[in-house]
């Protein structure tokens, strides 16, 4: 039962041991010369202040929202899209009927200025 | 490669009713951009039309004149539509039209007027619709979401003002804590069961209680963590701590409405997952379902609760507010009577009937209330119904009847409601919490027909302002409180096809 999810498993290691290596490859193969500029946290952007937490516009988490809106419509299409063929008609009725609600959303968003940032 | 299924197997007209509803928002929630800001009446006739269409609908499959699809499962289960599936369409939309008729001037004179209203009460209407007729755990969840979502944003419709943003975040966020205690429990029981289908819960359910402690345990939490859930959506002690904040705060158009939705669609709820899917989880053979003993004493803490805070209540809206929460102990006694063996049906029933009832009753009892109150929110004092009878005594004499009403005197619906709901607790041996039940209707009667004495026996201004529309939900709400009161059977003859797809 458990032994199913073996191949999870292997590549959430695989996964997980991969970024080490590849971090610590660079520091140990490349060469390493470091400078206050050099390890600023962005190098030609201006310096962080302030702490993390504070008041962020609201904008941006309307941005944020809208995101997850077509971000979640492309996981759905995308696996759609690859057995496109296979599904047939069927595919096309559910993917349409997603895609409705999802358009009426879009098109309410747009007509009301969701998308205006000013 | 795996298997294609095809469009039949969806058995998507049997979902007509609600998707003919969901359809006609969406159309809506576009056609209203394009209404003008000075002509938004005309998105509420548009959201009558789609009520209408799907009543329409719900009724004809209700009155089995034409049933809709084929069986009574459609996409793979996931969707139950029997009997009580459309009895619960039908108090949902009934509700749901009574809603957007007292909201009509009411938005208006407040400043409110928006096109988003009618929108949202009517995705609200579907997630009702979609809780009756859930067959799975996760389409409970998705579906409490929808119905849940919208209710947030129209308890602060009233913005910017303070008491109605107010009860928006105090709704919120509890709302959102009780969805997650819904979703563990979900989590729960499927790890004991292996499914989120009720009908593979209610198969499942045997061979646990058959032998298998630990899946015994899982499933008994699971249960009370989605009883937790449920329970806050239907104000059931001691998960009620918002409902007088955001009944008060809110637009009292919404309350009107959310009142009776937001219950029709936690107790349906609660049938779907303990009574269809989970009625043979007994600890002993022979014994009633484990949830039982747990599901009567809320139903007793909440009848009590209730009652007693309420007498003690100034305002209008808290006092109702108070009031629904004991109704809410009233409903929960029915579901209780379902965890006896055979039962299911029957409670099923006992929840329409009463649910039905309070539709009409308590919308009209708010209706009232918009009546009275002032643009600025204000004037909804219990005092407030002083000298009603003398300058409006049409308006005096319905209230008079939705207490009646509420209170559960005979020729009444109130009556009907709680004679089913007792009767059916009475067959599930709950002597105790039936008679708690009628000791807790004499004691309502005190603040109920303060009201009453308010109105006929003191003097005041009694002000009131009655537009058509209000008027004629008003009247509407009172045949129909009258009507069902007079002549029981034609609620009760339409209750006894309910019967659940499956469970009991």
């Amino acid at each position: 039962m458990l032994s199913d999810y073996a191949p999870a498993a292997a590549l959430l290691i695989l996964a997980v041991g991969m970024s080490f290596v590849i971090l610590f490859m660079s520091r140990l193969l490349g060469p390493y010369r470091p400078t206050a500029r050099k390890l600023a946290p962005y190098e030609s952007g201006m310096q962080p202040y302030g702490p993390a937490i504070r008041r962020i516009p609201v904008k941006f988490y309307r941005v944020a929202v809208l995101f997850i809106l077509f971000d979640i419509e492309i996981i759905f299409f995308l696996p759609w899209a690859v057995i496109f063929r296979d599904l047939g008609v069927y595919g096309l009725v559910v993917m349409g009927m997603f895609f409705f609600i999802l358009a009426v959303g879009f098109l309410y968003e747009w007509k009301v200025g969701g998308l205006e940032w000013e | 490669m795996f298997e294609v299924p095809s469009l039949s197997d969806l058995n998507i007209a049997a979902t007509l009713p609600v998707m003919s509803l969901v359809l006609g928002t969406c159309i809506l929630l576009l056609a209203d951009l394009f209404v003008p800001q000075e002509r938004k009446q005309l998105t509420a006739w548009l959201a009558v039309a789609g009520l209408g269409v799907s009543l329409a609908l719900s009724l004809l499959s209700l009155g089995d004149v034409t049933r809709f699809g084929d069986g009574d499962e459609a996409f793979a289960g996931m969707f139950v539509a029997d009997t009580f599936t459309d009895a619960v369409n039908v108090i949902a939309l009934v509700t749901a039209l009574l809603g957007v008729m007292v909201a009509y001037n009411y938005l208006e004179r407040t400043g409110t007027q928006r096109g988003e209203y009618y929108v949202l009460l009517l995705f609200t209407t579907a997630g009702v619709m979609f809780m009756g007729a859930a067959g799975d755990l996760v389409v409970v969840f998705v579906a409490l979401e929808l119905l849940s979502i919208p209710l947030y944003i129209l308890s602060g419709f009233r913005r910017p003002q303070e008491a109605s943003e107010e009860s928006a975040m105090k709704y919120f966020l509890l709302g959102a804590f009780a969805s997650g205690f819904l979703v563990y429990g979900i989590a729960l029981i499927y790890g004991a069961t292996g499914t989120t289908g009720l009908h593979d819960i209610w198969i499942a359910v045997d061979d646990i209680v058959a032998g298998d402690a630990t899946s015994q345990y899982l499933l008994l939490i699971g249960a009370g963590l989605m009883l937790v859930g449920l329970g806050f959506k239907v104000a059931a002690v001691p998960f009620h701590m918002w409902t007088p904040d955001v009944y008060q705060g809110a637009p009292t158009s919404v309350v009107a409405y959310m009142s009776v939705a937001a219950k029709v669609g936690g107790f349906a709820a609660l049938l779907r997952v303990l009574a269809a899917g989970m009625p043979h989880f007994v600890l002993d053979a022979g014994a009633p379902a484990a949830w039982q003993d747990t599901v009567w004493l809320v139903a007793v803490l909440t009848m009590l609760l209730g009652n007693l805070v309420a007498i003690v209540q100034n305002d209008l809206k808290r006092l109702l507010a108070y009031s629904s929460i004991a109704h809410a102990g009233y409903v929960l006694l029915a579901v209780a009577a379902a965890g006896s063996a055979g039962l299911a049906d029957e409670s099923a029933q006992a929840v329409v009937i009463y649910m039905m009832a309070y539709a009409f009753t308590n919308v009209g009892a708010f209706s009232v209330v918009i009546a009275v109150e002032k643009d600025d929110a204000s004037n909804t004092g219990v005092t407030s119904m002083r000298g009603l009878a003398r300058s409006q005594p049409w308006l005096a004499a319905a209230m008079a009847l939705f207490m009646l009403s509420l209170t559960g005197i005979p020729l009444t619906a109130g009556f009907v409601g709680k004679w089913f709901v007792f009767k059916a607790a009475i067959s599930a041996d709950l002597f105790f919490a039936v008679v708690v039940g009628a000791v807790t209707s004499l004691i309502s009667a005190y603040y109920y027909l303060r009201i009453v004495w308010y109105m006929y026996f003191e003097e005041g201004d009694g002000e009131a302002v009655i537009p058509w529309p209000l008027a004629a939900a008003i009247s509407i709400a009172a045949v129909g409180t009258l009507f069902l009161g007079v002549m029981p059977y034609l609620l009760t003859d339409m209750a006894r096809e309910i019967t659940l797809a499956f469970g009991g």
